[in-house]
């Protein structure tokens, strides 16, 4: 009896379980060493000193004081340092030329380009010398006028050009005239304000120089480009340069570009033949490390007496800095939710004389979705309809710009079961209806969407004699629960317990990863990984099929199932650990993952016949106390479609942790800059407000479950697609609490009042 | 400098310090412990929490040279005999973290918060009138110094209660 049972158990997939991360321990009890946990011997500590003007020259130098300070080793700035090789010019062909932060090349120029930018670098014996002569070190700058404030500049924006990959707009029909012409219509400006990453590990390096040999560790979203960056930078081969990235204490897009402190905590280590670390102050993150651009945007609907979407305007403005920073999508759900037959969209920039901007949770969708949805909400109270009868009449069998194929469609499904959980039709739709006590309740709900990206990977997996399996590839652990995902991912696929599966990551010297990024790893190292596999067993049954005593000889390998740690036809077959020692061999190895060109190809060829993406239900209820204006989130419910889910327990904490980060985006987050002078002046997590224990609800999240038949393993990813909706469902629930709409996020009790 | 001797999880470390030396550095840069991490630097994350004679502390807001004659335990020295401490074992069950960054502060803050709770210290939660039942807003509101950007929050709530209501 417990033998039939163990052996279902043990035949019971590990993808779609419940199972606990795999660097759980490490992280539990502090083991687990972080970018700056490295020690070295000899080991000097570098601080940065920032620009205090938003745009000028470097005009006379003053380091006396700082290097008269005790243990103080070296003091460069652009007078003294070695100079590094410019960023290089953007190329589609080779991807690591989009990792450069900024186009700044700094301490190679007298040139100011924003507030805050690194003008020197201090590198002493401790970081307590080195901060301290950081802060004597004194500057002269001729000022140069400077542009830093969106609002006043917002108007001068241009349109945004297209590129491959990212459409600036879209227009079918004639949108303006059926907006016009609609019996219905809301016409609406929204306003975002910058968002900072606020990873709560802080930006740091430890760099290492040995001869033209670089080591560095770094918390990276892209491992790949930080080693191709820097060999470019520093002029040395890519092999001679290893990044070690094993865990990343945060991220969230804000480590996906290589930034000032990376490059500087290297060439501080050339220029003082130590190693170096410099670990960026929570200040110096704000100063250095771009953050989401602010937006405007312009959402119009017009609609039929009986809610048929007849016009969809959305258009946007978005700042890059003048030395760097890129678009966003943030028209893109506009793209792909509803079936309007007149739509324009349209993409706007300006640049400013700010650090640039840059990629955060959801670029373009977290805060796109918030005005759209806001929108249709707004069109529903114009219509006295209910909401999400408003998004079902709305319901696009194809893709409402240019008619492609939805890969995987199941919005109707997500909100079925959403307003279930939710209890939606307890809701008495009239605004300021329902009371507790002196809270307003509100209940709102917005569509999260999300587009599925896979990214070029290679995977390696080898088999050893005692059974055991390593899968080898350098992926970034960022607290998505990776590695733990491809363990189980390679345990099913080779037919061995999970305890048998290591997995090795965050190493250069492995077979290079995807990026995190466009929540696109795990999909991505998947393809990989099942090829790999897949290339690993028919090594293994060539080792067996002509072994004479080999219970697998003569057999076909597409009959032969991976299970019990073996191949096995029915009862017939051997372990891996038999047929490898049988060959006297201790180990076998395959590795797998498409080559750049032909992957391009295929993603462009993809692109063209399938609009892929995750998409959500999100369910919001709050309560707003009715003489202060304060919003408490009460309640959550998001239902989504991401398409298989590999780790229940990591999926259900990743969704949670994006509606979370969203929480903070419709409520409490807004980094300032100062209108005069460029300088981010809440430069700190005591003011830039993240979502704390006290507001954050029980999140009750689930899945559809149902496989993307267009995506490796049937995954659509996971990391970005809770975030997006979740301002939106926010403003909505306040909008049926207070009757009062808000535009302009975060929607902080001022605006309330 | 300043000569001092540290106790830290119970082994007794002599250090040469200056006086603007944070607790935080201290352990981070001088004694090898870098289970405390350090966030903000300025009292604002919590990804620095330590015990201070079992009381929670932010070390980067210490001075290595105040805590001399106190017993620290960082999340390194929780742990007994090999065996996790049961708040280190809850998170990992209910998935109480991501990155792992502010990991260590967030387990060494529930320790000390259950032991404050068990103490009848208040919170504004529940005012100062009567020993407070631990509910979800107490362990919330108790544990809002420990920002988690990942957004663990309902996972480090459930290995709490867990470990509160045994």
């Amino acid at each position: 009896m417990t033998t039939k049972h163990a052996e279902v158990e043990q035949r019971a997939p590990y993808v779609g379980r419940a199972v606990d991360r795999l660097d759980g321990p490490a992280k539990v009890t502090g083991a687990a060493r972080y970018a700056a946990e490295h020690p070295y011997p000899n080991l000097a500590h570098a601080a940065l000193v920032h620009a205090t003007v938003a745009r000028g020259r470097i005009t006379a130098v003053d380091t006396a004081a700082a290097l008269a300070v005790r243990g103080v080793i070296e003091v460069l700035t652009h007078e003294n340092a070695p100079a590094m090789k410019p960023a290089p010019a953007l190329s589609m062909l080779n991807p690591s030329t989009m990792a450069s932060g900024t186009s700044v090349n700094y301490l190679a120029t007298d040139e100011v380009h924003w507030n805050g930018q690194p003008v020197a670098v201090v590198v002493a014996e401790t970081p307590e010398a080195a901060r301290y002569a950081a802060s004597l070190v004194r500057l002269t700058y001729q000022e140069s006028p400077a542009e830093v404030d969106f609002a006043a500049a917002e108007p001068n924006a241009v349109p945004q050009k297209n590129n491959p990959l990212q459409s600036a707009g879209a227009d079918k029909g004639d949108a303006n005239a059926a907006l016009a012409a609609a019996p219905v219509r809301v016409d609406l400006r929204f306003t975002t304000p910058p968002h900072s990453h606020n990873a709560i590990e802080p930006h740091a390096t430890t760099a290492v120089w040995d001869g033209d040999d670089l080591t560095v560790h770094e918390g990276t979203q892209n491992i790949a480009w930080v080693r191709q960056h820097l060999a470019q930078r520093f002029d040395v081969p890519a092999r001679r340069v290893r990044v070690l990235s094993p865990y990343v204490g945060g991220a969230f897009g804000g480590k996906t570009m290589i930034w000032a402190g990376t490059l500087l905590a290297v060439l501080a280590a050339r220029a003082t033949g130590r190693p170096v670390r410099l670990v960026l102050t929570r200040e110096g993150v704000f100063h250095t490390v771009g953050g989401r651009t602010p937006s405007t945007q312009r959402v119009a609907l017009g609609a039929d007496a009986d809610g048929r979407l007849t016009a969809l305007i959305h258009t946007s403005v978005a700042r890059t800095g003048r030395v760097g920073g890129g678009p966003e999508q943030i028209t893109s759900a506009s793209r792909h939710l509803y079936a309007a037959p007149n739509i324009h969209l349209r993409q706007n920039l300006v640049q400013l004389d700010l650090v640039a901007n840059t990629v955060m949770r959801a670029p373009g969708e977290s805060i796109g979705t918030f005005a759209l949805e806001s929108a249709m909400d707004e069109l529903a109270w114009e219509l006295g309809l209910d909401p999400i009868e408003l998004r079902m009449r709305n319901e696009p069998a194809n893709n409402p710009v240019d008619g492609k194929r939805f890969a995987h469609r199941m919005l109707r499904e997500a909100y079925a079961l959403g307003a279930e959980r939710f209890g939606w039709k307890e809701r008495d739709p009239r605004p300021g209806a329902m009371r507790d006590g002196r809270w307003l309740v509100g209940m709102g709900v917005a569509t999260a969407y999300h587009p599925a990206w896979q990214l070029p990977a290679k995977v390696g997996v080898r088999l050893t004699a005692d059974g055991t399996v390593v899968v080898r590839s350098s992926l970034h652990e960022m607290g998505m629960g990776a590695a733990t995902a491809q363990a189980q991912i390679a345990a099913d696929t080779l037919g061995v317990p999970m305890e048998a599966v290591r997995v090795e990551y965050g190493d250069s010297d492995l077979p290079p990863g995807p990026g995190a990024g466009g929540s696109g790893q795990t999909a991505s190292a998947a393809a990989a990984l099942l090829a790999a596999s897949h290339k690993l067993k028919r090594s293994v049954f060539a080792l067996a099929r002509h072994a004479p005593d080999s219970p697998l000889r003569g057999r076909r390998l597409d009959r032969l199932e991976a299970r019990d740690g073996g191949l096995y036809e029915g009862s017939a077959g051997e372990t891996y650990a038999a047929i490898l020692t049988r060959a006297g061999r201790d180990h076998l190895e395959a590795e797998a993952g498409p080559g750049m060109l032909g992957f391009a190809a295929k993603m462009l060829r993809d692109r063209r016949n399938w609009v892929k993406a995750a998409s959500g239900a999100q369910f919001c209820e709050v309560r707003v106390d009715q003489d202060t204006g304060e919003v408490r989130v009460s309640r959550w419910v998001g239902v989504f479609d991401v398409g298989t889910v590999i780790n229940t327990k990591t999926v259900a904490a990743q969704l949670r942790g994006g509606i979370v980060m969203g929480l903070g985006l419709a409520l409490s987050e807004e980094t300032l800059v100062d209108r005069r002078t460029g300088r981010v002046v809440n430069a700190s997590l005591a003011e830039n407000h993240v979502p704390v224990h006290a507001d954050v609800p029980r999140i009750d999240v689930d899945w559809l479950g149902d496989p993307d038949p267009t995506m490796p393993l049937g995954l659509l990813g996971v990391g970005e697609v809770s975030i997006t909706g979740v301002g939106a469902a926010v403003a909505n629930a306040v909008r049926h609490a207070t009757g009062r709409r808000i535009l302009d996020l975060p929607i902080t009790l001022d605006k309330l009042l | 400098m300043t000569e001092i001797r540290m106790r830290v999880n119970g082994v007794v470390h002599s250090l040469d310090v200056e006086p603007w030396v944070s607790l935080l550095d201290a352990l981070r840069e001088r004694l090898g412990l870098t289970g405390p991490k350090k966030g903000c630097d300025q009292g604002a994350c919590g990804a620095c929490t330590v015990l201070a004679d079992g009381v929670r502390i932010n070390a980067c807001l210490a001075l290595a040279v105040q805590y001399a004659d106190k017993e620290i335990t960082t999340i390194e020295g929780l742990a007994q005999g090999g065996e996790l401490h049961p708040v280190q074992q809850a998170f990992i069950r209910h998935d109480g973290f991501q990155c792992g960054y502010c990991t260590s502060g967030q387990i060494c803050s529930a320790v000390a918060m259950l032991a404050e709770h068990a103490a009848g210290m208040p919170s504004v939660v529940s005012g100062s009138a009567a020993r407070a039942e631990l509910t979800d807003a107490e362990i919330r509101e108790r544990m809002s110094g420990n920002l988690c950007r990942c957004g663990a929050y309902n996972g480090i709530l459930d290995a709490i209660r867990e470990v509160a209501t045994p």
